[in-house]
């Protein structure tokens, strides 16, 4: 079976005893010159958003204003617009995980523990999917939302984005890999299908639903293009496509531009730091990418 | 893509039961219910646009109302529109910049990371942490960096005696930051793969090796990059399709226009002005279809390399 982490096994290389000491530091010095070049970019936004307005624009650059001021964050909040979006945000990205963590998992459930008619046409176009590029039907997506009269409406920004077939074929993997004498004793306790769904399958694959939410979420907090194609409406914008007025909106008013990037990463960064080992993991496991 | 294949023996008996089960109408009926959410919105919103687009191609529509038959026309003109062809290769040249290195950094940085022992959690927060971010901050971040005079990055160029480099407005340039950010953004991901693929890699394959006195060099040529290979094969293919699908931070680095002298102007950043600008929907229509058979192909071509390999990993097994 091809799940990768859980074995804890540190990776990598075994040196010789008493060679090959010298390779650690410098490896040690190459990772931390890199990682450094790596958070510059974030540490310079923070800095900026920290500074006066009017010291932004200076050459040569100096890291820290004459001091350090709030100020680029009040007047970003007081345009009382990115908390909207992060509530626009929050509501499309909840639903769209729930809904295909749900339709997800029941597919995978019936294509694992099931056999009927059809069975395997239905699986086949599962795999067909997977190599949709969503990116490509924006046009006629549109055309269909603005026909149902769902453009312009959460409705419109969530139900395209729910039909995931990565989903289910990671939920059909794990429900695979779960013994079947469960199902078979809970059959013959007279259960039914729904019970062991959702009382025996669904609790035993946590770890599973944890990854596919996780990923999920984050992949439907941070589309930009559906969301930007599908709202036209600034009260609708998610976090993403609100950002994205703000570079010509704010002008040269980089303190306030750099606060609101900041204010913009904040969720998905702390839930970053805080759920750090399953992410990773959950990434590792199930090659999902956006 | 089953476990079962072991216990086929065990299982025949239970084979039996399913058997009867499905001759049990019932049976039927639920695995309707149970498919039934996920089949009504993949084909409303997966399969159903591809058709559309495809009989929309045929058409001249227009958002703003009236349709009339356009037969191929749309497909001619696509044809010998330029701006069009020209918008499908920046699309591949934005692949061939960004698969490079997003296939090789995150490799070598990955093989480093696994053979240190302390702040590896560190060096992960930092890898990664940017793909979380949403392509607005990444892109407003950037832009800022990217200033000429008091940006970042030439404010110090210049004080190392550079001259300045016009990083967003300069044709030949502009393509390459758009590639950088990219890089930036997106290697965390392609590094946990790698990270992942290193830790299935058995430890006592090393320690025996190192028994037999292999240095680390030959290690990692003998045993790390020969087990790496399917994970290297998988990464490059995610990478390729990813980069394929090129629109968020070209157009918003370039402020949805065109880019310097029409030199960054991806595919979908093209369909969905034909679409959403120009209001021709059987025109971007016929667009869309054929990105759309060209990105599948691409994709199918792939995953025949994929298995070609005789890869293990993550996708197939």
């Amino acid at each position: 079976m091809s799940t990768i982490v859980g074995s804890g096994a540190p990776g990598g290389l075994v040196e010789v005893p008493g060679r090959g000491g010298w390779a650690r530091p410098v490896i040690y010095a190459v990772l931390v010159v890199l990682a450094l070049i790596w958070v510059v970019p974030v540490v310079w936004a923070v800095a900026t958003s920290l500074k006066p307005d009017a010291e932004t624009t200076v050459a040569p650059v100096e890291w820290f204003g004459s001091k350090l001021t709030l100020e680029a964050y009040r007047a970003a909040l007081d345009q009382g617009n990115i908390l909207k979006w992060y509530f626009n945000s929050l509501v499309t990205a909840t639903v769209i995980t729930a809904g295909t963590i749900l339709t997800a998992s029941m597919a995978a459930f019936a294509f694992s523990r099931m056999r009927f008619r059809g069975r395997d046409a239905l699986q086949w176009m599962v795999l067909a999917g997977l190599i949709v590029p969503f990116q490509a039907l924006i046009v006629p997506l549109f055309a269909e939302m603005d026909a149902f009269g769902l453009a312009d409406t959460y409705w419109g920004i969530i139900l395209p984005q729910l039909a995931s077939p990565i989903a289910v074929l990671v939920f059909k993997r794990a429900f695979d890999a779960l013994p079947r004498e469960l199902e078979d004793s809970a059959l013959v306790d007279g259960a039914s299908m729904w019970r062991i769904y959702w009382h025996i399958w669904m609790p035993l694959s946590r770890a599973t639903i944890a990854a596919v939410g996780i990923f999920t979420f984050v992949h439907a907090w941070n589309n930009f293009l559906w969301p930007f194609v599908v709202t036209s409406a600034g009260s609708l914008f998610t976090i993403p496509v609100g950002l994205a007025t703000v570079q010509t909106s704010y002008g040269a008013l980089y303190a306030q531009q750099m606060a609101i990037a900041v204010l913009g990463a904040l969720p998905l960064l702390i839930a970053f730091v805080l759920f750090q080992r399953q992410i990773v993991q959950g990434i590792a496991n199930t090659g999902l990418k956006g | 893509m089953s476990s079962a294949a072991g216990s086929v023996a065990r299982a025949r008996p239970r084979e039996q039961t399913a058997r009867r089960r499905s001759r049990d109408p019932r049976s039927s009926r639920l695995a309707v219910v149970f498919t039934g959410p996920f089949f009504v919105l993949f084909v409303l919103f997966l399969f159903w646009p591809v058709l559309s687009a495809l009989w929309t191609s045929l058409y001249d529509d227009s958002l703003v109302g009236g349709s009339s038959w356009a037969g191929l026309g749309n497909y001619g003109e696509l044809l010998e529109d330029p701006n069009f062809w020209a918008a499908m290769w920046h699309t591949a040249f934005f692949t061939l910049l960004s698969v490079p290195p997003l296939v090789l950094l995150p490799l070598g940085l990955a093989l480093m990371v696994s053979r240190v022992r302390r702040l590896q959690w560190l060096f992960r927060l930092a890898f990664f942490a940017p793909f979380v971010l949403p392509v607005s901050v990444v892109v407003l971040v950037w832009n800022w960096l990217y200033q000429p005079g008091f940006g970042l990055i030439n404010s110090y160029l210049t004080s190392l005696g550079f001259a300045e480099v016009n990083w967003l407005g300069q044709p030949g340039v502009a393509m390459v930051s758009a590639v950088i950010v990219t890089v930036w953004w997106t290697f965390g991901f392609n590094f946990v793969l790698y990270l992942a693929g290193l830790q299935e890699i058995p430890r006592e394959l090393y320690e025996a090796a190192a028994t037999d006195g292999a240095t680390p060099g030959q290690q990692m040529r003998r045993i790390t990059l020969p087990l790496l290979a399917s994970t290297i094969v998988l990464v490059t293919v995610l990478q390729v399709i990813a980069s394929l699908k090129i629109f968020d931070q070209i157009y918003l680095l370039q402020l949805g226009t065109p880019g310097p002298e029409n030199s960054t102007r991806p595919a979908i950043q093209y369909i969905y002005e034909a679409g959403f600008t120009q209001y021709r929907i059987g025109y971007a229509s016929a667009m869309s279809f054929v990105f759309f058979l060209a990105v599948v192909a691409v994709t199918l071509l792939s995953a025949r390399l994929i298995r070609r390999v005789g890869t293990k990993t993550v996708v197939t097994e």
